[in-house]
């Protein structure tokens, strides 16, 4: 039983929810990381925990024997780790030049477009 | 010239005109007038050859085959009803485009004006020969689309944009009621071809949902044929141009609701249901239609209105159920679509040479404009029913199916009396119409002199008046064989005899007839001052139907949205992502709760693991910890984290996760190291938190630890339960012997899923993009743009004791192990990519590795150093990437097999040895290009913020580029 894994999970995602309800947009970016890696852990116990046994077809074989481990949450996961990657990128950027902007990380102070007791749209058109 | 062809041809070459007519210049009235003209013609043409094939009750099909498992297929079928509607489609549409070229402004931009109108020919082209409901319901939206957006034409007018929303809502909504009814039908019939629908028989009549199926199918006709209680958006659609409403608002679309009637009417009608409501709704709005018209001082108004009351005849005549009154409804289907397009043209000649279309500012027009002036007398005649016009004959077809006996007494008196005042009302404000404008002395107080039209502008008119001679005269032999054939394809076997002639003897109908003249001329008579300076009519003008659509329109979308927003919304961020959490945390332990069943204490534990979890469990809550205050040290003990992950990979048979996740925690730390100096100093640490605060983080700790217990919880529930079935045999199976490949995982990424593979760097790609763009221009704020405060102290302290500057010779060391490993880096990146196909690597890894390197290289001598030498130009890695995983992809279509098929065989090269070359390798080697570009432009538009000069505090920043910026 792998329960250290089901732990790793867990705890992944508290931590990565608690920083998600922040209102520093660093924390929040820290969050969403960490959340990945649980969501990717997540997905892999979803196609079983194997050990030693890559999803290699063996020299000399064209179908490999059972037990193997399964590639298609593998693969998915590989996708979701790059894209992970690119979203963590892109969500930095735009924090640093959110900062630069609006002068503020923190998110109950970026109200460039709705100000604080500003008017409401019209009633009627 | 084949059929199916001539089918095709019909109904898509008015959009492929629409897209040119759009693309065409400004100025080219002349061209975009040909240019639909032409393609009305020849639709006009095509139909007409196609009449002997459909003479009989033939039908004429088309089909494009789209999704045949579904019954989905772009399925086009001409029967005489579809005929004659495809006439009178391309018929007036000729005649409007010939009449638009003199009617609409040069300063109109009249490229939109011909293109969205060659579409909406085509729309209802599409609408009345679909061959299949579904694309009838989508036909029938996209007639509402360009409806809106052709009586929104003149935008920049409130009452325009305001008429084509409401008539957008409108027919909108009975448009979404017809798809429902649509796959109703569907469900019932078992297909969605019309023709196994048309022959259902009374299979849908006699299903139990046949109400709620009428209902909805009703709907949708009412609506669009603006039957009461729709009809207000059709008088406000008249802001539209007048060649827009006499095509889309007499002739063609508000037809569709009446089509749609028309075309179902053998399974659908016959019921007691069917009967109350479509007669009566139909009773309804011909007599409000005629009543409301009368009192119209806007010309286009009272047509407008009286359109409405024709409908309402038409629907009237559906109502009843007979065969002769299906008869009769389509014979005046046509008889309207010629008087009231003429009437509307008309009037729009009177407001372009007059400057209005006010009842009460014109008269006397008939001694400037003769002609204008006979050809709108001999059209209002028909539209008032005057023997010898074709409104005549359809009308008494009309009054004779009201006056046919039925026992039920209501039914008995109310449809003879009311289609008799109806008539009556109809007859007043026909004259109203003649003798206002016509009539009576020279108007006064007009901004422009009235004088004829240019006589091609009249034309058109002239053409639908002679039509409407022709048919009231000698109705057999102009519109006989044509009105049957649409008859027999409606009726089928159930056609009745009917007679066309003009005289019928002295039967009820004409003296029906005689009496709505008659009372016709007596209501006008008398009033005839006073209805001249009315606006609106006295009864009902307090119940608009449009006022009491704006409320509710402002009531549910602002009133109520507001509403909404203030008791469920908050301003803040953070109780929303709450509140978000809460529900999926709800929405988890509602779905998991019962399933979770027993759950097995775990056996056994894994010493390793246990070591790795409580690295990465504490490196993760370190993070959380240090998260606010200790930046750096938060994203190192995140790498800590995500380390634990990668072992997690390893450990359980997945070394190409390990590897990958490996690499990118490495770029992500990269990035972070070169952004975290450009992102928000940290804030000293508060003294006191308030309670409130304290209370907040105790709340999301509890929520944070519920959803990380549920997630565990789940993962242990999947671990403990026999895996299903899944599709992931088939992968292990057909990795080697179809994929040549021994990585099952990364055959799957290049081939068995390539297109995912495709989507995804794409994603990256236009990340990367938008990170450069964010930055390209931009520059760190001044408080971050000086040397780090380590390094100046360090500089300080060097200075003041007269030694050399640590901080100059920063790293040097490293610099020169990093400079020389840039050659090894590129090793093992392409090793990493040769072997990807067979054992553990890949374009993604390979393309991060030779990312690193590149970065590395940067990290080592500066930006500056790195790019006197080096020109890496990411963006073109990005494109070319892209460009050879499509060109691979469209290689296999181009060899006739489906996008992305591979093929493989190895190759010997020398020194390496055998490599699997595998056309997925070639794709691979896209993926390979696009991950360094794309992660290199990320990584060097970060680094590119330390070598811009900061942002000058307050003056305005010059726009031009640095010589810095020619990187790209």
């Amino acid at each position: 039983m792998e329960v250290a894994v089901v732990l790793l999970i867990g705890l992944f995602t508290t931590v990565a929810v608690y920083l998600l309800l922040s209102r520093s947009v660093i924390r929040m970016l820290l969050g969403l990381t960490l959340l990945g890696n649980a969501v990717n852990l997540l997905i892999f116990v979803g196609g079983r925990l194997t050990r030693a046994v890559p999803p290699l077809v063996p020299a000399n074989v064209y179908v490999p024997e059972p037990p193997f481990a399964n590639p298609l949450p593998q693969a998915l996961i590989l996708t979701a780790i790059v894209i992970g990657f690119s979203m963590f990128a892109f969500l930095l950027v735009l924090g640093y030049r959110a900062y630069q902007s609006l002068d503020a990380d923190d998110t109950d102070r970026m109200r460039l477009a709705e100000p604080e007791g500003g008017p409401n749209p019209p009633l009627s058109y | 010239m084949p059929t199916e062809l001539a089918l095709t041809l019909i109904w898509s070459l008015p959009f492929l005109a629409a897209v040119i007519a759009m693309a065409m210049p400004a100025g080219a009235r002349n061209g975009e007038a040909w240019l639909a003209g032409t393609v009305a013609a020849v639709g006009l043409v095509l139909t007409i050859l196609l009449f002997p094939q459909v003479a009989d009750g033939g039908v004429v099909h088309s089909t494009i085959t789209w999704m045949p498992a579904y019954g989905l297929d772009l399925a086009f079928r001409m029967d005489g009803l579809a005929w004659l509607f495809c006439v009178l489609v391309t018929f007036i549409g000729l005649l409007v485009v010939l009449y638009a070229r003199y009617y609409m402004s040069p300063k109109d931009p009249i490229a939109r004006f011909y293109a969205l109108f060659l579409a909406f020919m085509g729309a209802m082209l599409g609408l009345v020969m679909s061959g299949n409901i579904i694309q009838l319901a989508i036909f029938w939206e996209l007639t509402s689309l360009v409806s809106f957006l052709l009586i929104g034409y003149w935008y920049h007018r409130s009452d325009a944009r305001d008429g084509a929303r409401m008539a957008l809502v409108i027919t909108g909504t009975g448009g979404l009621a017809l798809f429902v009814a649509m796959m109703l039908i569907g469900h019932i019939v078992g297909s969605y071809d019309i023709d196994v629908v048309l022959a259902s028989g009374r299979l849908i009549a006699e299903h139990p949902l046949y109400p709620v199926t009428l209902i909805l199918f009703l709907l949708a006709a009412f609506t669009k044929s603006a039957q009461f209680p729709f009809q207000f958006w059709l008088p406000n659609a008249m802001t539209a141009p007048t060649p827009v409403s006499a095509y889309l608002h007499s002739a063609t679309m508000v037809k569709a609701g009446v089509f749609l009637m028309t075309r179902f009417w053998p399974v659908m009608a016959g019921t007691d249901m069917w009967f109350w409501i479509v007669t009566y709704g139909g009773l309804a709005t011909l007599l409000f239609g005629a009543y409301a018209a009368l009192f119209q001082r806007d010309l286009k108004g009272l047509l407008a209105y009286s359109t409405i009351s024709h409908l309402g005849l038409i629907t009237t005549l559906l109502g009843m159920g007979t065969p002769l009154a299906a008869v009769a409804a389509i014979f005046h289907i046509a008889n309207h679509a010629t008087f009231k397009a003429s009437l509307f043209m008309a009037v729009g000649i009177i407001d372009h040479e007059t400057g209005t279309r006010d009842v009460r500012k014109l008269s006397g027009l008939r001694r400037s404009m003769p002609f204008t002036a006979t050809l709108a007398i001999i059209a209002s005649g028909a539209m008032a029913g005057v023997p010898l016009l074709n409104g005549f004959l359809s009308k008494e077809m009309f009054f004779t199916e009201t006056a046919i006996y039925d026992p039920n007494v209501f039914v008995n008196l109310s449809l003879p009396i009311v289609a008799t005042l109806a008539g009556m009302l109809s007859v007043a404000y026909s004259i109203k119409f003649v003798h206002g404008v016509f009539f009576g002395p020279e108007p006064t107080g007009l901004e422009k002199t009235p004088h004829e039209p240019p006589a091609l502008m009249r034309r058109p008119i002239e053409l639908l008046v002679l039509a409407c001679l022709a048919v009231g005269i000698i109705p057999g032999i102009t519109i006989g064989p044509y009105l049957a054939a649409a008859v027999v394809s409606v009726l089928g076997g159930d056609t009745p005899y009917y007679s066309l002639s003009v005289w019928h003897g002295f039967n009820l109908p004409l003296i029906m007839s005689i009496i709505a003249l008659l009372g016709g001329v007596a209501i006008y008579v008398p009033y005839y001052r006073r209805l001249r300076g009315i606006d609106g009519d006295p009864l009902l003008r307090g119940l608009r139907g449009q006022r009491i659509f704006e409320r509710l329109l402002i009531t549910a979308t602002n009133r109520w949205a507001r509403k909404m927003v203030s008791v469920f919304g908050t301003q803040r961020l953070q109780p929303q992502i709450f509140i978000v959490v809460l529900l999926a945390l709800a929405a988890g332990v509602g779905a998991g709760w019962a399933r979770m069943g027993n759950l097995p204490l775990p056996s056994s534990f894994d010493p390793v693991l246990g070591l790795v979890w409580i690295v990465g469990g504490v490196s993760a809550l370190a993070a959380a910890w240090q998260a606010k205050f200790h930046r750096l040290a938060a994203m190192i003990l995140m790498g800590g984290a995500g380390l634990a992950t990668c072992i997690t990979f390893a450990w359980f048979s997945a070394p190409d996760l390990a590897l990958t996740q490996l690499l990118a925690e490495i770029a992500t730390t990269v990035l972070i190291l070169l952004g975290l100096r450009w992102l928000p100093k940290r804030l000293p640490v508060p003294e006191d938190i308030s309670i409130g605060m304290r209370l907040r983080r105790y709340r999301d700790v509890i929520l944070a630890a519920a959803v990380g217990l549920g997630t565990g919880l789940a993962s242990y529930a999947i671990m403990t339960r026999q895996a299903p079935e899944g599709i992931s045999e088939f992968f292990l199976a057909n990795a080697y012997t179809e994929g040549g490949g021994t990585n099952v995982v990364n055959v799957m990424l290049v081939d068995f899923r390539g297109f995912d593979t495709l989507g995804e760097i794409t994603v990256l790609g236009v990340v990367a993009l938008t990170v450069f763009g964010l930055l390209r221009r931009f520059r760190p704020a001044p408080d971050s743009a000086d040397r780090p405060e380590q390094q100046r102290v360090q500089a300080d302290f060097a200075e003041a004791q007269g030694s050399a500057n640590v901080a100059a010779d920063f790293l040097r060391i490293p610099a020169l192990i990093m400079n020389w490993m840039f050659p090894v880096v590129m090793t093992v990146a392409i090793y990493m990519f040769l072997r990807g196909h067979d054992l553990p690597g890949g374009g993604f890894i390979a393309g991060i590795v030779m990312s690193l390197g590149f970065i590395l290289q940067y990290m080592a001598g500066g930006t500056r150093w790195v790019e006197d030498r080096l020109r890496i130009l990411p963006v073109l890695w990005i494109g070319w990437g892209l460009l050879i995983a499509l060109l691979t992809g469209l290689g296999a279509m181009a060899l006739g097999f489906p996008f992305l098929t591979s093929a493989f065989a190895y190759a010997d090269i020398p020194l390496i040895g055998k490599v699997p070359m595998a056309t997925a390798l070639l794709f691979d080697l896209g993926v390979f290009a696009l991950v360094v570009g794309a992660t290199v432009l990320m990584l060097i538009a970060l680094a590119h913020q330390s070598i811009r000069r900061p942002k000058p505090a307050s003056t305005p920043q010059p726009r031009k580029r640095e010589g810095l910026d020619t990187w790209n």
